[in-house]
């Protein structure tokens, strides 16, 4: 069987070598080498179980290598019900990670609060820290799980090395009260 | 007295003697003895209740608040529920009291395990118990301003921004 490789991205190529922007090489080498941060409250936990187990295999995508510490995490995944008690352990998770750190909002309540819509749950994620990519579902499916990994690679993928430099990216994070 | 004398009667029937005037009133639904006593004189009962030599209530199953609005007069309540461990017999004591003057005496001081559990209630109803040694929220966000049990409050969060359809009833 074939070892399936991931596409060299736009370049120029000549005999014996190949040229093309550094943008696009890291950002390649990144995409596919994203280590997770599992942040998961209930049964979106369970899916991720299944999405990393042999059967759905997130090791196919470079992800196999979960970061329990998210000090040498890039990609925070949050699955599960956040209560607003929370909200600030997981704020202060995703301050420890260093940049250029991304994060996956998995499941309704994660996103949205989802059926909680009661005093004690955080109204989706968002109210305390930037997310990159929402999946939906209630729980999600492993596919689903993996469709949403994998628009972290686009996004990782197609990312100037100077957004985390912007003005604009100091603003978003500024309005999350995040220095 | 003996532990097959005890019955439901038995109890009513000591207590109002140890206590003249202060059992208002008593019921037993589902089974359970359920006494209703000033707020001023609970925690002598309770106290009496475990220390009696004969029913021995030893053990506190619950604490906890209720809220009837429509009760003028007697909108809070606290509830204790206690079990005699050596008879296996379980008993509720109920005390009301207005919503705007909601203090009742600690029960700590004569159940350790009334701390938390006073805790809580203050936490969700706002009933405050005089002698507490640490009378905090418990399960709460420290800085919640309002108390989330207490009926007046919605029980949907306000923060919500998807469900400002007519589908969800807003």
């Amino acid at each position: 069987m074939a070892v399936k490789l991931v596409e060299s991205p736009e370049g120029h190529t000549g005999q014996g070598f190949f040229a093309t922007s550094l943008d696009k090489a890291i950002g390649l080498a990144r995409a596919n080498s994203i280590w997770p941060l599992p942040f998961a409250t209930s049964c979106c936990g369970i899916e991720f179980m299944a999405t990393m187990g042999a059967h759905y295999d997130l090791a196919r995508f470079g992800s196999e290598r979960l970061s329990f510490s998210p000090r040498q995490a890039d990609l925070l995944m949050v699955m599960g019900t956040i209560a607003k008690k929370m909200g600030p352990v997981l704020k202060q998770v995703y301050l420890q990670m260093a940049e250029p750190r991304w994060v996956l909002s998995v499941g309704a309540c994660a996103s949205s609060g989802g059926i909680f819509d009661t005093y004690s749950v955080l109204q989706g994620i968002d109210k305390v820290i930037p997310v990159d990519v929402y999946v939906p579902g209630c729980p999600p499916t492993p596919e689903a799980i993996i469709d949403g990994v994998m628009k972290i690679q686009e996004l990782i993928k197609n990312e100037s090395l100077r957004r985390r430099n912007s003005d604009e990216y100091q603003q978003l994070l500024n309005s999350y009260g995040i220095e | 007295m003996t532990a097959t004398d005890i019955t439901h009667d038995s109890i009513v029937e000591r207590l109002s003697a140890q206590f003249p005037g202060k059992i208002l009133s008593h019921d037993e639904p589902f089974g359970l003895l359920s006494l209703n006593v000033p707020r001023e004189d609970v925690i002598d009962i309770i106290k009496w209740l475990k220390e009696d030599a004969v029913f021995q209530f030893i053990f506190m199953t619950d604490l906890c608040g209720v809220h009837f609005p429509e009760q003028s007069g007697q909108e809070l309540g606290v509830i204790y529920h206690l079990h005699s461990l050596v008879h296996n017999i379980r008993l509720r004591l109920r005390t009301f009291f207005p919503a705007n003057d909601p203090v009742v005496p600690t029960a700590t001081t004569v159940f350790k395990a009334a701390n938390w559990m006073e805790r809580e209630t203050f936490d969700f109803f706002g009933i405050r118990f005089t002698g507490h040694p640490d009378l905090r929220r418990i399960l709460n966000v420290d800085d919640m301003d309002y108390h989330p049990l207490l009926k007046q409050y919605p029980l949907e969060d306000g923060t919500r921004t998807d469900k400002d359809d007519k589908y969800f009833g807003r």
